[in-house]
């Protein structure tokens, strides 16, 4: 790159940033949020769940590792603009093999540096995530802000359909797009259980993941129906990540519902929500979502806290699923809704779902005390809010991929026995005996 | 898991007296778990020997033992409190040690202690570097391949076995890497080993492969009882592998790693803490990657809080000894909430969204002829972090924050470079590489040239570069011609004011008014844990230039504390302790208190200690910054020692209101002749003087005042520069260092008294009243510096009637100069003459010893009085009352780090640290004092004694005694004939000129247990200074004055008579402080707030 080039950034409210391109030319709009992620600009950038949004990284120095082919989440960016305090110049990893305002550049990706990304994390978290446009065009405020203020948002929004393959592959082969990723993951050696993953956005580590504990995966459209899938005859169906509006993916929870109790389901992030919505919960919008790598979750079948990658700005509303089974619930009877409750009691609360029977709650932030996780007790399938496949950020939860085996496989324990310190803790309790 | 109530009592050690790799930041940590443990309801009682910490302060403990930490004197103390539980890990390397000693020998046992926080085994597999390596290899982690020697020829076959030289040399259990190094030849590897056999408590020395130029990182971990684990923070050393990481300079949060990488570090330190057995609490993980492949190696773990911990607590705000400390005592991460965001739970990972950059202070300068070479051996004494929203930023911060006279990094004309050997600068590691690289781009080298070099990541020379860009277009205009945004480009750089005035030809004043004018003024930032993700409502502050200001309005007056800087030898843990005791003090006189430091192993830095906090260097233009955001009523600048009274007039022509002491009287007492003539008004006795801002000027005050003369530079800290002349030729040479030493000010002469008793005196001053703290008489007679000299309260040989008169002088002098707050005044006493040697209206290095001796907090008082507190109100215990009991501060050395330095002690200060021993009766006390830095004392064996001509006669009396306790004496010729007149039994030894075998030969077969050999003369490469630096190598007990040979043999016969009980501060009178008046109201009168 030559001359500094000026570009700014533009909020529905009229607020503007002004700074410097360190991307490609142009003007892109979506909802502006922040991630507080010190790690892993090119797994976030790679997310197709960013699809529709610009992303802010509160981390300063963004790019210093350059990218590489490995670290790659899907085949592209899918985050609509990138904002950062500044960029490197200079690409600093063994692995590198591009630096990322060039590779920002090859994937048309507009990025602003030289913004006070604290103060736009701050402005975004008192007043919620909101509509912006970053420009190396327009550099007019006004004019500017009249875009963000124009641009679609994101509630009511399907953006699966736009960022999901239209016809299946099986992972380790060639996508329908044509790309290959660098790194598939080392499946084991021994028999493979079948899975059918639903496409909506998935990121390849999740693939990975599911691959190294032992699955073999077919990656479906997200429109495809149920006895499509049957007709496949899965061990186990996974409901991946993904972009936009929960509630406007009806083609997939209709679906999901269609498989419930014919097959084990495991679900992530948007999969969560699909499950969450399939047995009757509603979601609704967090005022600026959750987005980073350093979240606490308990899971409250075994009490201990996970440190969680998270990204997601919907969030599931477990009262709404139905009333509370006090006799389920350690005879408790709070408020379904009080997750510092459940917490505090270290119950892990079941509620009653009109099609699908009972519904545990397994799973709260801590730092809000939010829903992330659930299972349905007469059905086999679970659900988790956040990324247990990191990429980027702790790698606290993986065990959930164990529990999937394990819920293939028919274990009732599958939840706690596969937290490798509960095994931990049972293992020196056996020494003790 | 909630609080355990089966255990009561607990214990706590802390880490002794401050020496290099042990600094304060174990008084931050162990003040923080003392206090929790206390918040919790449990006994807490502590042992730790170093009076100038806070955490000694009698509030924060049950029971405070001022006792040395050894394990004998623990046992005591276990004995008579019966603590139910021990927490050895938050003492530093010391109190682990000792906690082991302990575990091991059977004494916790025997009286039932629980090891808690980390077990005996957990220590052990972590400290043992054998059990580590096997440990590491069954979580399948790698370690750098090496071998154990146990002697010079067990370590000998390892270069082969290892795959030869370079090789890396680490012994067992030694703090700050004490005795390791890099050896490249079997002659370094032999002396290496030697070395570091007889340093190590096990006898055992590391010798491995050297991974030196790979990527150094560390991760500070933390676990609970119930497994849940988290890492506070990364931490990056730039300097590649083969600097110590206390010598390196540190970024924080790591900045070259991809999340892949990381999350296999992460991964690994889990499993690590796991496998070691760290129940609960924090460990630091330190971390080699190969840059060319990403292989990483586990360099070596530390199953306690440590350095890196507290700096980690610094820049993240997670207050890692305070979680840990809760964690010993069943708590869980979830179960504890984060103390800045008040609403999210301590079981989350901080975000930070600024970049933290530490710098290591070191202190060359005092230790003439000693290799400055930076090695896996830590040299420096103390460190200065920035904050800044970015790398550079932080960088040039970090740089003036160190106060060695630089403005920042470069671009200060103050460049001084080897131009022969300019590469040598940036290959071999140094104190002033960061200037090589700077100066290096500037030059127009390659990035990746200066990397291959320095083995520095490429990442941070791009980072300077950046910094060096700026400058390149600032030099290119003027000030008037300076755009807003170049100058706000060059201030997010790290630029400071006075650089820039520099770089433009011009004053720090015009630049500043300049950059004001274009409207470029500072930003304040919250250090939150969350990067902004949640509300924090702990007002931590740093200062960046960006969009936002987020300084919280006030809600009470307030007064600024400009804290003391990073740790150097002459200005250390007393003045922060003095800066944290003033904010104490007027917090709960109605004031908010804000302090302003860039200390990160102080208390006054941990963001509970006062209402706000400013993590910020000491200089004009950041502290100007920060109390034009706040408006304080006041600032203190007499707590920090000359830091901040440096900037007083400063700050005071600025408008600046100066609380207390007003910068004239501080002037008054700094200019001589100025103060000469007050002395003369007073009618008080002062050695003859002169000032001379020449070398002729220096001659003709010599000729008026006559030899020997203290020469001294004015202004500085710690004797910096400070010789006695005895003649010409050596008082020319040392005219033109001082010189150097401080540029701007004369050159003080004072006739020398030598042989005079020495004596320190703390006092507070209201303008009506005089306070007198303590009379500290010196064990060393006048010369040596009083900062490393031994003082004992109360006075143990002068008269009481010299006394009344030293306390005579001392209240017409605070009061003639118009001192408000405190003063400390040194005398002189020579032929029953009282004279002033020095008077200095501020806190000074004696104010804890004072405080700790006699139960009254002299700083506290001061720091009352300051806000408008009367003496006669605060009802203070009389001046002259029998404390029942002497008490002894005893200086710490540290001569053992630095080999090649001469290591006779003299006018310039060259002392880490303190301790204090205390007992009924003077020797009993000195004896403790002297336990507490060696550990031991002789007991018995060979004592060494030669002396100059001057002390023949007084040395008769200490062989005698010497005889009398059942040492054989073994002497030099001279000194052998006059004991031998005197009837005493000697052996004679040849010198070391005078052929073999010698003295030195005799210590190195450890045939000697104690030398006396006070200096013959100047001259460094002396007999004398082969002794001493023998007795550095071997660890013997070397005592240099002749004052300090009668008090240790005093010392040795009280301890082989049993006299050494041990007593706490709570035992003792204490000031009963009255409730403060609302000081603060005057200002919410006056200011309608």
């Amino acid at each position: 790159m030559t001359l500094s080039r000026r570009a700014l950034l533009a909020l529905e409210d009229g607020r503007c940033f002004p700074g410097l391109a360190c991307g490609a030319d142009g003007t892109s709009d979506g909802e502006a949020v922040f991630n507080t992620s010190m790690t892993g600009y090119q797994e976030i950038l790679t997310d197709p769940s960013y699809a529709g949004q610009i992303v802010t990284m509160t981390m300063p120095h963004i790019g210093n590792c350059g990218v590489n082919e490995e670290d790659m989440e899907s085949r592209g960016v899918f985050a609509r603009g990138l904002v950062v305090r500044q960029m490197s110049r200079v690409s600093s990893n063994w692995r590198a093999t591009s630096t990322l305002p060039a590779f920002l550049h090859q994937q048309g990706v507009v990025a602003i540096e030289g913004v006070d990304t604290r103060l736009l994390t701050r402005h975004l978290r008192e007043r919620g995530a909101m509509r912006a446009v970053i420009s190396t065009e327009d550099l007019d405020p006004i004019s500017l802000s009249a875009k963000a203020a124009s641009a679609p948002g994101l509630v009511g929004r399907d953006l699966v359909r736009e960022v999901a393959v239209t016809s299946p592959f099986e992972w380790g082969s060639e996508d329908p797009t044509g790309y290959r990723p660098a790194d598939t993951g080392t499946a084991p050696a021994g028999p493979s259980r079948r899975v059918v993953a639903f496409d909506s956005g998935i990121k390849f580590n999740i693939l990975r993941r599911l691959a190294e504990a032992g699955c073999s995966v077919r990656i479906v459209p997200p429109t495809t129906s149920a006895a499509e899938v049957l007709a496949l005859s899965p061990d186990g169906v996974f409901l991946a990540n993904g972009p936009g509006d929960p509630a406007a993916v009806d083609y997939l929870y209709n679906t999901l519902g269609a498989l419930l109790g014919t097959v084990p389901v495991f679900g992530i992030c948007l999969g969560h929500q699909m499950l969450s919505l399939a047995v009757g919960a509603t979601t609704f919008k967090l005022k600026y979502g959750h987005r980073g790598g350093n979240q606490p979750v308990m899971n409250l079948l075994t009490g201990q806290v996970e440190v969680t990658s998270q990204n997601h700005g919907f969030c599931v509303d477990f009262a709404s699923v139905g009333p509370l089974v006090p006799a389920s619930s350690g005879g408790l009877d709070h408020d379904p809704g009080d997750m510092a409750a459940w917490v505090r009691a270290g119950v892990a609360p079941v509620v009653s779902s009109e099609r699908f029977g009972p519904v545990q709650l397994t799973h709260v932030n801590l730092n809000d005390m939010t829903a992330e996780g659930l299972r349905l007790l007469e059905k086999k399938a679970f659900s988790v809010q956040y990324h247990p496949e990191a990429a980027p950020g702790p790698h606290d939860a993986r065990y959930l991929f164990g529990a999937f085996m394990a819920l293939m496989d028919g274990r009732d324990d599958y939840l706690s026995a596969h937290d490798p310190r509960v095994a931990r803790a049972r293992g020196a309790a056996e020494g003790d005996r | 898991m909630p609080r355990r109530d089966d255990i009561s009592t607990i214990l706590v050690i802390g880490s002794g007296p401050i020496v290099i790799g042990q600094a304060c930041e174990f008084d931050y940590s162990g003040a923080q778990a003392c206090k929790v443990l206390r918040d919790e309801g449990y006994r807490v009682v502590l042992v730790n020997s170093n009076p100038a910490t806070i955490m000694t302060d009698p509030e924060f403990a049950d029971r405070t033992y001022l006792e040395p930490v050894t394990p004998e004197f623990v046992e005591k103390v276990i004995a008579a409190e019966r603590p139910d539980a021990l927490l050895p890990t938050l003492g530093g390397q010391t109190g682990l040690n000792c906690a082991v000693a302990l575990a091991e020998s059977g004494v916790l046992e025997r009286y039932g202690v629980e090891l808690i926080g980390a077990k005996l085994d957990a220590i052990k597999k972590g400290e043992d570097r054998k059990l580590f390596a096997e440990a590491m290899a069954a979580i399948g982690l790698e370690v750098p391949r090496g071998g154990y020697a146990y002697s010079v020829s067990d370590a000998e076959r390892l270069p082969g076995e290892l795959g030869g030289f370079p090789l890396v040399i680490r012994p067992s259990f030694t703090m700050g890497g004490a005795g390791g190094g890099i050896v490249y030849n079997v002659d370094e590897l032999r002396d290496q080993v030697a070395h570091g056999v007889s340093l190590s408590p096990t006898g055992e020395v590391l010798v491995e492969e050297s991974v030196i130029g790979w990527k150094e990182y560390e991760m500070e971990v933390m676990r609970d009882a119930n497994d849940n684990t988290v890492i506070v923070c990364s931490i990056e050393n730039i300097d590649a592998m083969g600097v110590h990481t206390g010598d390196s300079i540190t970024v924080a949060p790591a900045q070259t790693l991809t999340d892949r990488e990381y999350q296999v570090m992460r991964d690994a330190s889990l499993a690590i803490l796991r496998e070691i057995g760290v129940e609960t609490g924090g460990s630091n993980v330190q971390f080699a990657v190969n840059p060319l492949d990403g292989r990483m190696l586990v360099i070596e773990m530390n199953p306690r809080v440590s350095r890196s911990s507290a700096l980690a607590s610094k820049a993240t705000g997670f207050p890692i000894a305070k979680i840990a400390a809760k964690l010993a005592v069943g708590f869980t991460l979830d179960e504890i909430s984060n103390d800045i965001t008040r609403e999210t739970p301590a079981c989350f990972e901080p975000s930070i969204d600024y970049t933290v950059v530490k710098v290591p202070r070191w202190a060359f300068e005092k230790f003439k002829g000693t290799d400055t070479t930076l090695t896996t051996r830590m040299k420096s004494v103390g460190e200065a972090m920035a904050i800044g929203r970015t790398f550079s930023e932080a960088l040039g911060k970090a740089f003036r924050s160190l106060e060695t006279g630089r403005l920042g990094l470069g671009a200060d004309g103050k460049d001084a470079f080897d131009e022969v050997k300019f590469d040598r600068g940036l290959t071999v590691p140094n104190e002033n590489r960061m200037f090589y690289i700077a100066d290096a781009l500037w030059r127009g080298r390659d990035v990746q040239e200066i990397s291959d070099l320095t083995r520095i990541d490429p990442w941070f020379i791009d980072q300077v570069k950046s910094q060096v860009e700026v400058e390149g277009m600032v030099r290119k205009v003027s000030l008037e011609g300076m755009s807003a945004d170049l100058m706000r480009s060059a201030k997010q750089h790290g630029l400071s004011d006075p650089q820039l005035a520099h770089l433009l030809h011009s004053d720090e004043t015009s630049v500043r008014a300049r950059r004001l004018e274009l409207g470029v003024r500072p930003t304040f930032k919250s250090v939150d844990t969350c990067a902004g993700e949640f509300l924090a409502t702990t007002p931590y502050y740093y200062k960046t230039y960006e969009d936002e200001d987020e300084v919280a309005p006030a809600t009470r007056p307030r007064v600024v504390i400009l804290g003391a800087g990073p740790n150097r030898i002459g200005q250390g843990i007393e003045f922060d302790y003095c800066c944290v005791h003033a904010s104490y003090a007027l917090h709960a006189a109605g004031y908010e208190t804000v302090m302003i430091n860039c200390n990160p192993e102080t208390v006054s830095t941990d963001y509970d200690t006062s209402d706000r906090l400013y993590f910020e260097p000491l200089t004009f233009e950041d502290v100007m910054d920060v109390i034009e955001a706040e408006k304080p009523v006041g600032v203190l600048v007499t707590f920090g020692g000359q830091t901040p009274l440096k900037l007083a007039r400063a700050l005071e022509d600025a408008g600046v209101p100066i609380l207390g002491t007003k910068p004239e009287a501080i002037d008054l007492a700094e200019d001589r002749e100025r103060f000469a003539e007050v002395l003369d008004r007073l009618g008080i006795a002062y050695p003859a003087a002169g000032t001379a801002r020449s070398a002729s000027e220096a001659v003709e005050v010599a000729s008026r005042i006559g030899y020997p003369l203290l020469v001294r530079p004015s202004y500085v800290l710690g004797g910096r520069g400070m010789v006695i002349a005895y003649d010409e030729e050596y008082l020319l040479r040392h005219v033109a260092d001082a010189v150097v030493v401080s540029p701007d000010h004369p050159v003080l002469l004072d006739r020398f008294l030598e042989g005079a008793i020495e004596v320190d005196v703390d006092a507070v001053c209201d303008g009506r009243d005089v306070y007198i703290g303590g009379v500290m008489e010196h064990i060393e007679e006048a010369g040596i510096h009083s900062g490393d000299s031994a003082c004992c309260i109360p006075h143990f040989t002068l008269g009481d009637s010299i006394v009344e008169e030293i306390r005579g002088h001392t209240r017409r002098i605070a009061l003639e100069i118009g001192t408000h707050g405190l003063i400390n005044i040194q005398f002189a006493v020579k032929d029953s003459t009282v004279y002033v040697l020095e008077v200095n209206p501020r806190a000074s290095r004696t104010v804890p010893f004072v405080s700790k001796a006699t139960g009254v907090p002299l700083a506290k008082v001061a720091a009352r009085v300051m806000a408008g507190e009367m003496l006669a109100d605060l009802a203070l215990p009389p001046e002259e009352r029998d404390l029942g009991r002497f008490c002894v501060k005893e200086a710490v050395m540290p001569f053992g780090r630095f080999p090649g330095a001469d290591s006779v002690l003299g006018p310039e200060m060259k002392s880490t640290g303190e301790v204090m021993g205390s007992a009924a009766d003077f020797p009993a006390a000195y004896a403790k004092s002297q336990l507490a830095i060696d550990y031991s004392l002789p007991s018995e064996g060979v004592a060494f004694i030669s002396v100059c001509d001057r002390d023949k006669r007084a040395i008769v009396g200490v062989a005698m005694h010497l005889r009398a306790l059942g040492f054989e004496i073994l002497s030099t010729r001279g000194t052998a004939r006059g004991l031998r007149a005197a009837g005493i039994p000697v052996t004679e030894v040849l010198k070391v000129h005078e052929g073999r075998p010698n003295i030195v030969d005799r210590m190195t077969d450890a045939q000697v247990q104690l030398v006396i050999n006070t200096p013959f003369g100047r001259e460094t490469r002396s007999d004398g200074y082969q002794i001493r630096a023998a007795a550095i190598r071997h660890g013997i007990t070397n005592i240099t004055t002749m004052a300090a040979a009668q008090a240790s043999v005093q010392a040795i016969e009280a301890m082989k008579a049993g006299r050494l009980g041990v007593s706490a501060l709570q035992d003792f009178d204490r000031w009963q402080a009255p409730v403060p008046c609302d000081s603060a109201a005057v200002h919410r009168d006056v200011a309608g707030e």
